[in-house]
């Protein structure tokens, strides 16, 4: 079974660590503010806020598609401003990510989704087929491996988006509303699985303004407000 | 067979997609441009050689043999000053054959310049047609000093001059064909950088993704190198393609000679053309791997 698992690194400080970050689209006022926090290693934290508070693009940051205009942001301990350029793919690799509109590539079966990143890796398809399969099975699409996105559900999508982002077993996941667009029951349903990586050891950040969901997950909270972050918070257990 | 040796099986020969979607339409608008430039790279090419060929045949043929124009003396007739210039020149060391040439072979030679008839009024001069030993051919003071000898007033016609000439004309014919080559080469590359654009700009949520899921640039560039390498070497066989049956008709039409007075086509030419598609896809990889890069380096 593919399970999310450490990297071996010998790392021991917070995965990511944001010190007094700024980011400002163009010449319009900071999205985001002296934004501050440490994720531990094998935590479980919500980001919330109202739309447009800026929690995309905190979770860009992370994953290195946006640069911060002033502050500090480390991954892995390793300042992400002065990383050279080829350093970059292999920091991505240890960062799943599950984007808020998917991005599944439409050309590509849903096993050859899910396996996107197990490829670029340079792993051969007998090495990885599988535990892809595994994993699809895992994440409730095994008899859907053959299909094409276009022919997917929702809820089937957004797991199929998840699948994507752990199947490499990242240190860090990223999902941005992973919950947005299917119901209650399925968004409990795919809250689990990601309660479930975490216990298997993966650090975890999820973006969301389901209050519902947060409150049951019992899970600390950072809120982002007017580009700042508040106080941190815990939701209310289920 | 059963069931579950089937589906192992089918799942043996279970390979990925490729990264990067299928062609779309806008490929065979691609492929037809490059073709048509890989055709007059070709031709481009087939002319270089062609002309290389022609200056040799006509040094070759130049150097074989001088003209002597005799000027008759007070006292004599054309006819006579020819004779005496030829009988002055068939001693000298290095020729082979000498021969005074009658008024109506005269005529025939200057055909081609003055046309046919209408010179029954006009002196004709007397030519002397000297053969000269291609091993050692006689040097032009050589023949000057035995007609001087023998007290005869000639003139040799100046073939080194036309022997320059030639070979400028063809130095000249292989440089304007390198250059149209080039030319062509450069604007396939051009091009290819066009498509590598688009392509990456209709393609920008595939290379996104992969960027973002942790590809390397140079792999990512890989995917469109290949595929504008193979396409390009598509392109560069329908090109050649073409090209050779158009010198294939030439060679035919020129008969056995092989000597058509413009493009002297030859079919040991013919091979050089296979070079063409490699050379296509090598100048579209490289030209798409730059593209890729140079875009790919703008991505955060
Ligand atoms: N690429 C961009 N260019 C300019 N402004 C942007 C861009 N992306 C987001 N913004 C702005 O930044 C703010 C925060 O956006 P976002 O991070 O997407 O918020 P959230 O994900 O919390 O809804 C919004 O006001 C949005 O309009
Ligand atoms: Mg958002």
């Amino acid at each position: 079974m593919v399970g999310p698992g450490r990297n071996p690194a010998r790392y021991e400080g917070p995965a990511v660590r944001f010190e007094n970050v700024g980011l400002r689209y163009g010449r319009q006022t900071e999205t985001l503010r002296d934004v501050s926090f440490d994720l531990e290693p094998g935590s479980f934290t919500f980001l919330t806020g109202a739309s447009g508070a800026g929690k995309t693009t905190l979770l860009k940051l992370i994953y290195l598609a946006l640069r911060p205009t002033r502050g500090l942001i480390t991954a892995f301990g390793q300042d992400v401003a002065t990383l050279p350029r080829e350093a970059v793919p292999a920091l991505r690799r240890r960062v799943g990510v599950v984007f808020q509109e998917f991005r599944l590539l439409d050309h590509l079966s849903a096993f050859d989704n899910a396996a996107l990143p197990l490829r670029l890796a340079g792993l051969k398809p007998k090495a990885y087929r599988d535990d892809v399969g595994e994993l699809l099975a895992w994440v409730g699409l095994g008899e859907r491996m053959h299909a094409m996105p276009a022919t997917l559900s929702g809820g089937e999508k957004q797991r199929l988006a998840i699948a994507r982002a752990v199947v490499g077993k990242p240190d860090v996941l990223l999902a941005d509303e992973p919950t947005g667009n299917v119901d209650h029951e399925m968004a409990l349903r795919i809250l689990r699985l990601f309660v479930e990586l975490n216990r298997l050891g993966t650090t975890v950040l999820i973006a969301s303004h389901d209050q519902d969901l947060v409150r049951q997950s019992g899970k600390p909270v950072m809120h982002l407000a007017r580009g700042k972050l508040g106080p941190a918070s815990v939701g209310r257990a289920a | 067979m059963s069931e579950s040796n089937l589906t192992e099986a089918r799942a043996r020969l279970w390979r990925p997609a490729p990264l990067l979607p299928k062609e779309d339409e806008r490929d065979g608008a691609l492929v037809f441009v490059v073709a048509v430039l890989c055709f007059l790279a070709c031709v481009a090419a087939l002319a270089a050689l062609a002309a290389d060929r022609a200056a040799t045949g006509w040094r070759g043929e130049l150097s074989g043999e001088v003209l002597v124009q005799a000027r008759p003396g007070p006292n004599e007739t054309p006819a006579l000053a020819a004779e005496r210039a030829a009988a002055a020149l068939a001693g000298v060391p290095g020729v082979t054959e000498v021969v005074a040439l009658g008024r109506s072979e005269a005529e025939a030679l200057l055909e081609p310049w003055l046309g046919r008839g209408g010179l029954e009024d006009l002196p004709v001069p007397q030519l002397v047609v000297v053969e000269l030993d291609r091993e050692a051919p006689a040097r032009r003071g050589a023949l000057d000093t035995a007609l001087q000898a023998d007290g005869v007033d000639a003139v040799i016609h100046d073939y080194e001059a036309y022997l320059g000439d030639v070979r400028r004309a063809g130095t000249l014919a292989r440089a304007g064909a390198v250059g149209t080559a080039a030319l062509i080469a450069c604007a396939a590359a051009a091009v290819i950088a066009f498509a590598t654009r688009a392509g990456m700009a209709a393609r920008r949520e595939v290379v996104e993704v992969l960027h973002l899921s942790g590809a390397e640039d140079a792999m990512l560039a890989r995917l469109f190198q290949a595929r504008f390498a193979k396409l390009a070497a598509v392109a560069g066989v329908i090109g050649a393609g073409g090209a050779a049956v158009i010198a294939a008709g030439l060679r035919a039409l020129s008969g056995s000679g092989g000597f058509l007075p413009i493009l002297p086509v030859d079919w040991s030419d013919l091979p050089w053309l296979l070079l063409c598609p490699l050379l296509a896809a090598f100048i579209a990889a490289l030209s798409a791997r730059r593209t890729a890069m140079e875009l790919l380096a703008g991505f955060e």
